[in-house]
């Protein structure tokens, strides 16, 4: 460093510029999963806060119930609903994942690209088959 | 710091386009073309993205090849770092078509067209492909990546057995060309306290080592939140590694390593 400032000018040297990053990366499903893998563990907080709303709302009585179901029938709270579910299911097989590459297996490289894609096919099918098998048991949509 | 954008004086702007190649009777016909980031620490200005065309009947297969064709033909202030021209030395590495890869040993028809080079990613820029990696050396060093022992010195060698000797396959090849590192998210946000893959392979290559003695210490360096464990298995590293290593699993090899002395 020294020798490096020593052979400069005078003249104050130009801040160097920070080379590009994510902006010229190529896209790869493996690091999209490890994104995908923080946001859905991210969402997951506000997803306690509907349970919580849920259990609150259970114990406060009828009133405060009936506000939750209106909330969570509605368009929006199904759509919230269906994000948390995915988020969920999505962070659980995500966590299998890690679990696997913790224990020192699944890198070679055809397991961690089958690992990876098999993380976001597995949580949109789950996603699917609960909310499938979730109106199945209402009796069809309402 | 997590920062996605890039500062003020990094963003890229648009740069010039060559003239393409001219052969005795019009142009060349078949031509490559080529992306590259300009920097000059001396003009005042920004970054920018210069374009090229490479006369292919003229020019070595690999993107090196081009590099050194423009350099020689077209600009001679194109600037890069480049030594053994054969995967050996780690000089050339940048990002290529988007991944971070020796511009030696990568053929400029496995790229798409026009082919794109950057430097390696999230780095000060020295000048156009040149990074400053005194960070990353910094960091190798920080390893103590050499043989440490506390018994007498025997005679002759240290002596180490042929399966012992095995143990190091896939660690001893790495050439710190800094593709890996440099490839990894968890380094461009911390790379001021997460020692990032290659280093963390090399201290692995130590750890491994049957000779050496000093394994307790060298784990001791590495418990801490961010030196080994901000590597959050993003795979990035294994899935650049010009020379075919798996820096993610000897990083998981060391994680493993943390948990199996305490049990």
């Amino acid at each position: 460093m020294a020798e490096l400032e020593a052979g400069t000018t005078a003249a104050a040297r130009r801040p160097r510029p920070l080379s590009p990053h994510l902006q010229v990366y190529k896209f790869m499903l493996s690091y999209v999963m490890s994104g995908f893998h923080r946001i859905s563990g991210f969402v997951l907080y506000f997803g306690v806060l509907l349970i919580a709303w849920w259990l609150i709302a259970a114990a406060s009585g009828p009133n405060a119930y009936a506000n939750f179901e209106w909330f969570m029938g509605s368009l929006i709270g199904r759509l919230v609903l269906l994000g948390y579910t995915w988020a969920l299911l999505h962070h659980l097989l995500g966590g299998i994942r890690h679990l696997i590459w913790d224990v020192g297996r699944g890198f070679e490289p055809t397991e961690r690209e089958f690992l990876a894609l098999a993380t976001i096919v597995g949580s949109i099918s789950l996603t699917l088959i609960v909310w499938v098998v979730g109106y199945l048991a209402m009796g069809g949509p309402r | 710091m997590v920062e996605f954008t890039l500062p003020k004086n990094s963003k890229i702007t648009q740069g010039k386009t060559w003239p393409q190649p001219a052969k005795s009777g019009g142009l060349a016909t078949d031509v490559t073309e080529f992306r590259i980031y300009r920097w000059n620490p001396d003009d005042g200005q920004n970054p920018r993205i210069d374009t090229y065309y490479i006369d292919r009947d003229d020019c070595g297969p690999m993107v090196l090849d081009a590099l050194i064709w423009i350099k020689n033909n077209v600009d001679p202030t194109l600037t890069f770092r480049r030594s053994c021209r054969e995967g050996v030395c780690g000089s050339c590495a940048m990002n290529i078509d988007g991944t971070n890869t020796l511009a030696c040993t990568k053929a400029m028809d496995d790229a798409k067209e026009p082919v794109k080079v950057y430097p390696l990613p999230h780095q000060p820029v020295v000048k156009d492909l040149v990074p400053d990696l005194k960070n990353f050396y910094a960091q190798y060093a920080s390893i103590e990546p050499w043989l440490q022992t506390v018994t007498a010195t025997p005679e002759k060698e240290w002596k180490q057995s042929y399966e012992d000797r095995a143990k190091l396959d896939g660690m001893y090849e790495c050439i710190l060309c800094a593709c890996c590192s440099t490839s990894c998210p968890s380094y461009w946000w911390n790379s001021d306290r997460y020692l990032g893959p290659a280093a963390l392979l090399q201290a692995n290559r130590w750890v491994k080592d049957s000779r050496d003695e000093a394994t307790g210490a060298r784990l001791d360096n590495l418990e801490d939140p961010f030196r080994l464990y901000r590597c959050h298995t993003i795979m990035n590293c294994s899935k650049a590694c010009p020379k075919g290593l798996n820096p993610a699993k000897e990083i998981a090899e060391l994680k493993k390593a943390m948990v199996d002395r305490q049990v």
